[in-house]
């Protein structure tokens, strides 16, 4: 007998293909090639604000033997700006998809949710490639900021960092029920990652609670491993570390938008 | 053989029964409007054949599945009543996205979008278009996977005369081919264009029928006069 009465996950998230994927994430970036000024704000908008912090700290005397403040927030801020940038982006888009109708009508058709979500990370992870080589090019040439390892492994973070701003943008937009809602998950999602990953405090000089949570936020580890490339001149095991926790966190927060998409909707 | 066998069909939708127990088949290669008032669940039950609206109970049955199971998505197309489509793509664009869904390729989606007769607007942007240009993009993006069940929630509104005759001969030329429709309106003129017809009213099905036979029970060769006579003999006699 076929029944239709529950709401049983009949489709499991799971079943993925690379074609639909990659069909998805062709889809977002031609909308996102379409819109030129998003395009010049992604690349450009950074770079500009990292010259600000630049020239904030540039006649500020550092310590002798101290890295200079510049060198040690710039860095840091190579891997929080792609963070909080693609969080927005994606967070507003996937509304966008649901109110349009355009989510209601993709789900009636071949493509699973994981396809669409991993398509939607695909797109922007691209995106954040772009933006990063563009930033830690200027960063490093116009503003001379000191990276002790590979200028790559900082991008490379900065991506990962971006991939994690994707998903929890997509786990975060399915709480939204508005625009007004999904712009107030940022400072909500973000603000507190961003006080916690001890760039204001270094992580040992906070109350041992806070180092609690600061030890379950994704982006402390981000942070961690943009300080080890700053560092050392070659990639360190915690830098590697690091690097898988943000990755694992960026595809557990995918798993959970996966698993938040309801196919069945009231 | 039925396309679409739904049986008892009970749906809430906040705190309100929308459909309240609707059972009837839809048959396979044929045109069948749901016809009904503003409010009366047409767009609640399109959603519920496709499979994205939650049943509180009943069983809705597609081509042999439960309804909106996982092999049945390559074969059932949705058009929702607010054209769905990308805004900031162009025509073409979105159509090819949806082939691509579908596993058809960029001719199969320029054909689609010739079908509605976009080709000349293919390549501007979805923002651009008129509100009929949009609904028959969004048209396209369902045709373009050459389902063998068609669900078009009001796919003519707001079309001229001459798009509308179109569409309609486009329509039948597909149950021609095959593939079983399901389109709503609330215009009674459109009925007479149906080969069966579902008259909804407040969730409930009025007349599983046909244009001509509604045409006898409501003594009226103006099957909207056939329809509120139909309606009035309802509520006049006692249940
Ligand atoms: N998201 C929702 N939440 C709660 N109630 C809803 C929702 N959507 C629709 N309804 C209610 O369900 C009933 C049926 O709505 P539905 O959209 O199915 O009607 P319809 O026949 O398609 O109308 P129209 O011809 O205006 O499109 C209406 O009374 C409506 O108020
Ligand atoms: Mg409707």
């Amino acid at each position: 007998m076929t029944t239709a009465t529950t709401d049983r996950p009949r489709t499991t998230a799971a079943h993925l293909s690379p074609r639909l994927t990659t069909a998805t994430a062709g889809r977002v970036l031609r909308q996102l090639r379409h819109d030129h000024r998003t395009i010049a704000m992604l690349l450009v908008l950074p770079s500009l604000l990292l010259g600000l912090l630049y020239l904030l700290w540039k006649d500020v005397p550092t310590l002798p033997g101290q890295p200079g403040t510049f060198d040690r927030v710039g860095l840091t801020m190579l891997g929080i700006f792609p963070f909080v940038v693609m969080f927005l982006v994606t967070s507003i888009a996937m509304l966008r998809e649901r109110t349009s109708g355009t989510l209601e009508r993709l789900l009636t058709t071949p493509v699973s949710r994981l396809d669409l979500l991993l398509g939607y990370g695909l797109a922007f992870g691209s995106a954040a490639a772009l933006q990063a080589v563009v930033t830690v090019g200027v960063a490093t040439t116009v503003y001379d900021l000191e990276v002790t390892g590979s200028v790559w492994l900082v991008v490379l973070i900065a991506v990962v960092d971006a991939v994690l701003g994707v998903a929890l943008g997509l786990l975060a937009s399915a709480f939204a029920r508005s625009e007004f809602q999904a712009v107030q998950f940022m400072p909500v999602i973000v603000l507190p990652q961003f006080f916690l990953c001890g760039l204001l405090v270094p992580r040992e000089q906070m109350a041992g609670w806070l180092q609690a949570v600061s030890d379950v936020l994704p982006l402390t580890y981000a942070v961690e491993a943009l300080q080890e490339v700053g560092r050392s001149a070659e990639a360190t095991g915690t830098m590697w570390a690091d690097v898988g926790i943000v990755a694992g966190a960026a595809l557990l927060a995918l798993a959970l938008a996966a698993a938040t998409l309801r196919r069945r909707t009231s | 053989m039925d396309a679409v066998t739904v049986t008892d069909l009970v749906v809430d939708r906040g705190r309100r029964r929308v459909l309240p127990g609707l059972s009837f088949t839809v048959p396979a290669g044929r045109v069948t409007g749901l016809l009904g008032p503003s409010g009366s669940g047409k767009s609640t039950l399109m959603r519920a054949l496709v499979g994205v609206q939650r049943v509180r109970s009943g069983t809705v049955t597609v081509l042999g599945r439960p309804a909106g199971s996982a092999a049945l998505r390559s074969r059932v197309g949705y058009v929702t009543q607010a054209p769905s489509v990308y805004a900031d793509l162009t025509v073409r664009e979105n159509a090819r996205y949806f082939a691509a869904l579908y596993g058809r390729g960029a001719r199969a989606a320029d054909a689609a979008v010739a079908d509605v007769g976009l080709a000349d607007a293919a390549g501007q942007l979805v923002a651009d278009l008129s509100g009929g240009q949009r609904g028959r993009a969004s048209l396209a993006c369902a045709l373009v996977g050459d389902p063998e069940l068609l669900v078009l929630d009001e796919p003519t509104v707001g079309l001229d005369p001459v798009l509308r005759v179109e569409l309609w001969e486009q329509f039948h030329a597909l149950a021609r081919a095959g593939t079983t429709l399901v389109v709503s309106s609330h215009v009674m003129d459109e009925a007479a264009r149906c080969d069966r017809l579902l008259l909804l009213r407040d969730g409930a099905l009025l007349a599983d029928t046909t244009p001509a036979r509604l045409r006898a029970d409501g003594r009226s060769d103006d099957l909207e006069a056939a329809f509120l006579n139909v309606v009035r003999a309802r509520e006049g006699s006692p249940a």
